[in-house]
């Protein structure tokens, strides 16, 4: 017995009628094609499929569509503003925070969290604020370095 | 001249990746794709009696189910490249036939329209069990007991020696000798994409499409022929983004064949996306050696001799490399030193368990863990200082290239100027007094010190199962991009970017003109793959040996075009000129129809009288309209080498990891991290800075948390990322690196590969660190990982 929902993704309305035990971050990948976010675990470890709902920084792998009814959903595909990078984004490329790019979108996400709460947090913050998103490629280094630069360049 | 070649270029991968907006398989979505789920054995041994498939076939949503009965005759085995004296080998079917042999080994693959429904359907599959004793204990197999292959009649799937020099008259010399029982414990290599297989068969035209997460396409597409029986000139293998695979995905799966197959048999596109529980299960697993080393020294502290007695486990069946994997530790257990005489045997054992294959450093670390540890018990033993007992074995700079008792040559290195670097860089001598004063307060610190080589850039054809070459096409294109084809396969090491630098430079042109297209078989010429430290060592030797073909070539027609002897030409930034003496009688050399704006539908005549010199992009469209070359020469302007490397190459360098020990706790704390490595000439100083964290980060899994833990039911205990545990970014340390630069003689690029060093120099430099931090409890060694419960328990007895 499918439900609909209306959610707003990335600032478009979306309405759809879709099963209860739909996951969020299949709704967001399958129904709208948002493929940016990505499934790396199914159990909250990774981190990979963070998204944010109404400005909070969630992952949408446990996480039903239909819970996320009426509310608003950015992916990293909404992140960039007319076209300009994201801070985060913009840090990421500079400071090569990424390698093989699954973890990056959901990683991406989360530093922008960070820095929204924190707008210039330590490097312990910044690993702090990153516990949830594992990355297998770069080690860590040059992300918490790509945050760091994000979190100036946002705050200039 | 250089001018990207040693910056820091940044990555031209990276936009389409930072906006999410790249394609891995899952993200490849093809009209009417069908779903596979698989149902998995659930015991590590059992006979399968009977699969009741009904109630899912029956069910809505299904199209089709299949059982090992069904595929046995249709889909040949997985097959395994390696070869060695007498090596059993299994007949490993894509879904188990009459007995399940690990947890997680395929039995029944279930075909739907939707991924939920799939997997429901597979749910509803009856397999009826009975269990057989696990065979779990890798040394308790090789004794025997219980058997993973009735037929074989033991669980001994090979037995290898390997060394040079007279290891009992070592032995019998050395005025002491020591040994140590060490298990390198089994590790799951977690890239972070797990596997996933898309294919398309189109009936009419019999082609087969196969998108997958892959790092060896071509070798790829060669097997899959063989195993579905199509024609591999019908076959595309595309590995589209590929999320990470440290050796996981250089391996050739059952499911990978099987979904070919089934995409033929409904004529419909199949798509399988690896569930993590699945990948913990059924993609390889790394490491898994428990082994007892035995070393002779003098009282000087120089090495006589050094033994490994071994038994590895091999899980169940072989995949594309399994047995191989170990005799890699036997060719590095001369490690950084000069070693008289070394010899290892080798036992390789079946157990009720997935496969081992490489995990990235595949081999090598288990030998640097070995040496490594080795010198710190032997500095122990003697009460000298651990960097001195180094110093005294490492071959000297004069000494390469340097034959080891392994059997191999190592190109070239500088050890003790590694190790200097990163003394100084760690600013070892305070570090030591550091210590002394927390020891005295009673605290617990330690230091370590890895002084590592690795095999790499893999490798000669004559010491690979499928060859060791690698591939590249360079093709300048009428409007003067340039296009380079590898059949390098890089899945995150950036070589989009460094194998631009390479071409960039070597034509003069601009690199953003530049476009790397790897991972298709329809479209890059046959290639190895990216593993082993290889793609730019032995890849990206092929594409500047590709250029410099293509500008001979080039040259030709500039001198045609120019109308005088080649041999008068001159190459220079991106330009042909004619030389002084000559130019100066003739006119202007402004280009007179810049390349890139012809008319429309029309391709701009290159205005060439008269000229002096011309860019390589204008003799490129020279070259397509074919007006204007010498009447002995193709048309076109492109070239293809394939690139044999003669040697090995032979990275290096030194690490050195302070930790501090919390005694309530058993924590383990990396507070200081210093990494010297050379890898010889560097394309991109930012790539390689990224491969270095990204393994050292590994190693610091496998030193302080990874296991694969099986219980003795030959259970999957770690089954998932709640219980197998990845670092996370609180808990590594802020990482100091440096380099020396010594090139490889092997290749002219000089480079010798970084990929791996990583995961094979860091292990013992932390575990290292973690003894000497318990010496004051006497502690000589501890195997991995070393959780705090392991080390709470040694500070409270």
């Amino acid at each position: 017995m499918k439900q609909a929902i209306s959610i707003n993704v990335n600032g478009v309305d979306h309405a759809a009628e879709v099963e209860p035990r739909l996951l969020l971050v299949h709704y967001l990948r399958d129904v709208l094609g948002l493929t940016g976010t990505h499934v790396g675990c199914e159990t909250s470890i990774c981190g990979a499929c963070t998204v944010l709902l109404d400005g909070q920084a969630i992952k949408s792998c446990t996480m039903l569509a239909v819970q996320a009814d009426d509310s608003n959903v950015t992916t990293i595909e909404g992140l960039a503003t007319n076209g300009d990078l994201h801070p985060v984004q913009e840090g990421f490329w500079e400071k090569h925070g990424l390698q093989c790019g699954y973890c990056t979108p959901g990683m991406i996400i989360a530093a922008s969290q960070i820095i929204d709460r924190n707008p210039n947090p330590s490097r312990d913050e910044i690993r702090h604020g990153l516990e949830g998103n594992l990355c297998r490629c770069t080690g860590y280094q040059h992300i918490v370095e790509a945050v760091e630069y994000a979190a100036k360049k946002a705050s200039a | 001249m250089s001018k990207y070649v040693g910056e820091r270029i940044k990555r031209t991968e990276d936009p389409r990746l930072i906006k999410g907006l790249a394609h891995y398989v899952d993200d490849i979505r093809l009209p009417d794709t069908l779903h596979v789920a698989f149902v998995r054995s659930i015991y590590a041994h059992a006979r399968i009696k009977a699969i009741d498939t009904t109630e899912a076939a029956n069910s809505a949503g299904v199209v089709a189910v299949y059982t090992g009965k069904d595929v046995a005759e249709k889909v040949g085995p997985v097959p395994c490249a390696a070869a060695l004296p007498d090596l059993k080998v299994p007949d490993y079917r894509v879904l188990a036939t009459d007995k399940a042999l690990f947890v997680g080994h395929p039995i029944a693959a279930v075909v739907a329209t939707d991924r939920y429904v799939a997997r429901d359907a597979a749910d509803l599959i009856s397999v009826d069990y009975e269990e057989l004793p696990a065979v779990v204990d890798v040394e308790q197999a090789a004794q025997g007991g219980a058997l993973v292959h009735e037929s074989f009649g033991d669980n001994i799937a090979y037995k290898l020696t390997s060394g040079e020099g007279d290891i009992e008259a070592a032995m019998k010399s050395a005025d002491r000798t020591v040994s140590q029982k060490m298990v390198h414990q089994r590790l799951a290599p977690i890239a972070m994409e797990p596997r996933g297989v898309l294919a398309r068969y189109f009936p009419g035209e019999e082609e087969l499409t196969v998108w997958s997460s892959t790092q060896i396409p071509h070798l790829l597409r060669t097997q899959l022929a063989l195993m579905i029986g199509i024609p591999e000139n019908k076959l595309r293998v595309i590995t589209p983004e590929v999320g990470g695979g440290f050796g996981s995905k250089l391996n050739v799966y059952a499911e990978e064949a099987l979904l070919g197959w089934i995409s033929m048999q409904l004529g419909k596109p199949v798509k399988w996306i690896e569930s993590r529980r699945e990948n913990v299960q059924a993609t390889i697993h790394g490491r898994a050696q428990v082994g007892t080393v035995e070393v002779g020294c003098r009282n000087d502290g120089t090495i006589t001799g050094l033994r490994y007695d071994v038994v590895a486990d091999l899980g169940a069946y072989h995949q594309l490399l399994t047995p191989a994997i170990p005799t890699l530790t036997g060719l590095m257990l001369s490690g950084a030193y000069k070693i008289p005489a070394i010899q290892m045997n080798v036992t390789g054992v079946f157990t009720n368990k997935m496969s081992t294959d490489a995990y990235r450093g595949a081999g090598r670390p288990e030998a640097t863990y070995v040496v490594e540890r080795v010198m710190d018990i032997v500095a122990a033993e003697l009460k000298m200082d651990p960097v001195e007992v180094r110093r005294r074995n490492f071959p000297k700079a004069n000494e390469f290239p340097f034959h080891t008792a392994t059997g191999l040559d190592y190109d070239s290195g500088d050890y003790e100027a590694a190790l200097d670097k990163a003394l100084d860089l760690s600013g070892f001598k305070s570090l030591r007094a550091a210590q002394a004063k927390a020891r005295a307060e009673g605290k617990l610190m330690g230091i370590g010190i890895s002084s590592y080589v690795e095999i790499c850039a893999l490798g000669p054809s004559q010491a690979m199962p499928a060859g060791g070459w690698e591939s590249a096409t360079v093709r300048i294109e009428p409007t003067g991009k340039v296009t380079v084809m590898t059949g390098a396969s890089p899945h995150g090491q950036g070589q989009e970017t460094s194998f631009a630098q390479i071409a960039a430079d070597e034509l003069g042109v601009d690199i953003n003109d530049v476009t790397v297209i790897h991972g298709d078989t329809a479209i890059v010429q046959y290639g190895i793959g990216t593993f082993g430290s290889r793609a730019t060592a032995v890849g990206g030797t092929a594409v500047l040996i590709a250029i410099q073909k293509l500008k001979e070539k080039a040259a030709k027609i500039a001198a045609h075009m120019m109308q005088c002897d080649a041999s008068s030409v001159a190459f220079e930034a991106g330009k042909y000129s004619r030389q002084a003496a000559t130019a100066a009688a003739a006119g202007t050399s402004e280009p007179v129809v810049p390349v890139g704006e012809a008319p429309a539908g029309a391709l701009p005549e290159p205005q060439t009288n008269g000229r002096t010199s011309l860019t390589i992009q204008e003799i490129a469209l020279a070259a397509h309209i074919a007006k204007e070359i010498p009447p002995d020469t193709e048309p076109g302007l492109s070239a293809t080498y394939f690139f044999e490397p003669k040697n090995f190459t032979f990275p290096f360098g030194t690490h050195i990891c302070v930790v501090e020990i919390d005694k309530d706790t058993g924590a383990v704390k990396i507070v200081k991290y210093v990494a010297v490595d050379d890898c010889g000439k560097v394309i991109n100083p930012m790539l390689v800075d990224g491969q270095v964290h990204g393994g050292i980060v590994q190693s610091i899994g496998q030193a302080l948390y990874e296991e694969v833990v099986y219980d003795d039911q030959g259970q999957l205990v770690t089954g998932e990322l709640m219980d197998y545990a990845l670092p996370k970014a609180s808990q590594v340390p802020w990482f100091e690196t440096d380099r020396t630069e010594t090139p490889s003689p092997v290749n002219p690029l000089g480079v010798k590969g970084v990929g791996e060093a990583g995961t094979i120099g860091a292990t013992p430099a932390i575990v290292n660190a973690v003894v000497d931090a318990l010496a004051p409890y006497g502690v000589k060694h501890l195997d991995m990982p070393l959780r705090p419960e392991k080390i709470w328990r040694i500070i409270k007895s």
